[in-house]
């Protein structure tokens, strides 16, 4: 059952969802002769935790990359926050207040892990390089200010030890976590997560899906989410996208996609003709 | 102390000077080579054309004068009026700046992703064009540059090394001037990459474009940024370079001279591109001083390469490169 648009939602543990943020209407992506994504239109909606499912190649990642301006769709129109976004690069998807993660991490590496969380304040640091160079005060000033706010961030999802290191050099779990903290340092008004469990053991899986409540309950930053584990996927979202072969099979609260047959036939391989 | 000793000594002190311009014009290509992967063949004619321009300005020059003069049947001879040192600089600044945009927006937007190769060959043509557009512009005459730097001998080098040691050192005064003005580039560069906000999207750019396009930094921005200051670095070589010898062709080739630095330092590498610069100015001097005469001389023309091609075999990262080890 797809709920309608217009009907006000409550989550399982009782919470309305608010108006809708975001809303992709009817969207197709092909590469070539490839459709990884056919015509597909779904909403998130304002303070939600919306997952994307979906066996490897599903499209999940495309549509995660149409959200974000890094691939632009053939067909199909992507609201948000009320308004029809014309054709956008990345960076301006960015300024909006859409922040993401990559799949497959994407940091700098070079750089310190203050350093790599601080480029997500970039968003919120307008001085110009010209009054920067006649106002060195100010700049400081603003500096200071942001530095403040990702030390924040550092500190709710406990990576104060690491501070100085260099990206590079830290774990694969860890380097999940910094590129949730640059994320977050953006104060995203929509927050996209690429399978930010992908690899992680039990214990690194149990500490992300909390950070993920954590960002979703203090801060009600809305989140996309795309994710495997299924458990993980009903314990955390509001509502679910199921995508199979790029195109949308269900769409509904946790429950109702898991009793959905397509869902179930999908998950479970059967043929496709 | 033996006059060899002494001699040596005054040489390293030249080379050490000539050095620090190399490290200047070497950052240029670090940077954007960092930030875009694009080695910039056009950066030694950036420093031509920007003395020119320079020149040009200060002079009261028409630019395509006789272009125009042709076309339109005209006379036309200069402004008639001629533009103070400092205001011409901040002119010849704001054509760079220019130059960055034009090369951004008409040229690199289009091979975005392409083969380094294919960008190397970009930047080939554009050093040619440049060079052309140079000589279009103000003409192809040498240009003798003075926008006030001192010059000659420095006496108070001269009298108290003369003291000490009984020698004393010849050392211009437009090289010391030099000297400090690059030293302060750098030093300004490397705060500027470090601990602004500018700078810290530029090491993004550099580090991993996809991310930072994820954080709201775009990209030709930041490229037309690096391309300016490349300009700027070219600016201030083409004056110090012009100042000394004159504003002509060869002013291109020496810029040239930071391709050995880069070999030496690794392309990506800020502390390497200081470093490399160094050594080749002290490496030149020093090689000329002692083996140049016995060699025939002008060993300055091909030292740093044969030097940068000898430290290729044994560390072909360069100084500050991490070791590349292919992974099987
Ligand atoms: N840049 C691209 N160029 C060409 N084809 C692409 C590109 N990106 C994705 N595809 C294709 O689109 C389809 C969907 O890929 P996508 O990465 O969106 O799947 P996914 O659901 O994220 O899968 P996974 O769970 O493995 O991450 C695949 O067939 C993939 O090969
Ligand atoms: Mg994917």
């Amino acid at each position: 059952m797809v709920k309608d648009a217009a009907d006000p939602i409550v989550t399982a543990d009782g919470r309305t969802i608010g108006d809708v943020l975001m809303d992709m209407r009817g969207i197709t992506l092909r590469f070539g002769g490839v459709e990884a994504i056919k015509d597909i239109s779904f909403d998130i909606r304002e303070g939600e935790i919306r997952a994307i499912i979906g066996p490897n190649g599903a499209g999940k990642s495309s549509m995660l990359n149409v959200i974000s301006g890094f691939y632009v769709p053939q067909e199909g129109e992507v609201w948000f926050r009320g308004e029809k976004r014309p054709p956008m690069k990345p960076y301006q998807v960015a300024r909006q207040g859409i922040a993401r993660t990559f799949q497959n991490i994407a940091l700098f590496g070079g750089m310190s892990v203050l350093d790599n969380v601080m480029t997500g304040r970039l968003t919120h640091m307008d001085s110009s390089l010209l009054s920067q160079a006649i106002w060195w005060g100010r700049a400081q000033k603003e500096e200071v200010e942001n530095r403040a706010k990702v030390e924040r961030i550092i500190d709710f999802l406990e990576i104060q030890h690491i501070r100085k290191t260099p990206v590079a050099r830290l774990p694969y779990g860890l380097k999940k976590r910094v590129e949730l903290a640059r994320a977050l340092a953006a104060e995203p008004k929509l927050l996209l997560l690429d399978e930010p469990m992908a690899g992680m053991n039990v214990e690194e899986k149990e500490d992300m899906s909390r950070f993920i409540l954590d960002v979703n309950d203090e801060f009600g930053t809305t989140i996309a989410l795309i994710e495997h584990d299924m458990g993980v996927v009903m314990d955390l979202s509001d509502r679910v996208v199921v995508m199979d072969y790029g195109r949308k099979i269900g769409d509904g609260t946790p429950d109702e996609v898991r009793g959905n047959q397509e869902v179930i036939d999908a998950y479970l391989g059967v043929a496709h003709d | 102390m033996p006059d060899q000793l002494l001699f040596a000594i005054e040489v390293t002190l030249n080379g050490l000077m000539a050095g620090v311009l190399y490290a200047l014009v070497a950052l240029g290509f670090v940077l954007i080579f960092k930030a875009s992967g694009i080695f910039n063949y056009a950066q030694g004619v950036m420093a031509l054309f920007a003395a020119l321009t320079l020149v040009g300005i200060m002079e009261g020059q028409v630019p395509f004068e006789h272009l125009i003069n042709v076309v339109f049947g005209t006379n036309i001879h200069g402004f008639g009026w001629e533009v103070p040192a400092l205001l011409a600089i901040l002119l010849t600044m704001v054509v760079m700046i220019a130059f960055a945009w034009a090369v951004n927006w008409i040229v690199l937007r289009h091979l975005v992703n392409q083969e380094p190769i294919i960008l190397f060959m970009a930047t080939i043509g554009l050093a040619y064009f440049l060079e052309g557009l140079g000589d279009m512009m103000w003409g192809s005459d040498i240009k003798t540059l003075d926008v006030g730097l001192p010059e000659g001998i420095n006496i108070w080098v001269d009298e108290t090394t003369f003291e000490l040691f009984g020698y004393g050192f010849f050392i211009d005064n437009l090289d010391i001037a030099a000297t400090l003005i690059a030293a302060v580039l750098v030093t300004v560069l490397v705060a500027f990459s470090q601990y602004t906000k500018h700078g810290r999207a530029l090491r993004a750019v550099a580090d991993d474009h996809q991310a930072a396009l994820s954080v709201g930094i775009s990209l030709n921005f930041i490229w037309v940024l690096v391309w300016s200051i490349a300009g700027f670095v070219a600016l201030v070589a083409g004056i110090m370079w012009g100042a000394k010898s004159g504003v002509q062709f060869s002013l291109s080739l020496i810029a040239l001279k930071a391709l050995p630095v880069l070999m030496l330092g690794g392309f990506t590498s800020i502390p390497g591109a200081i470093v490399g610069g160094l050594i080749i100015g002290v490496g030149e001097k020093l090689f000329e001083f002692l083996l140049g005469p016995a060699l025939g001389g002008a060993t300055e023309n091909w030292f740093a390469y044969v030097l940068a091609l000898i430290f290729l075999v044994f560390r072909p990262q360069g100084l500050f490169g991490e070791k590349i080890i292919e992974r099987v």
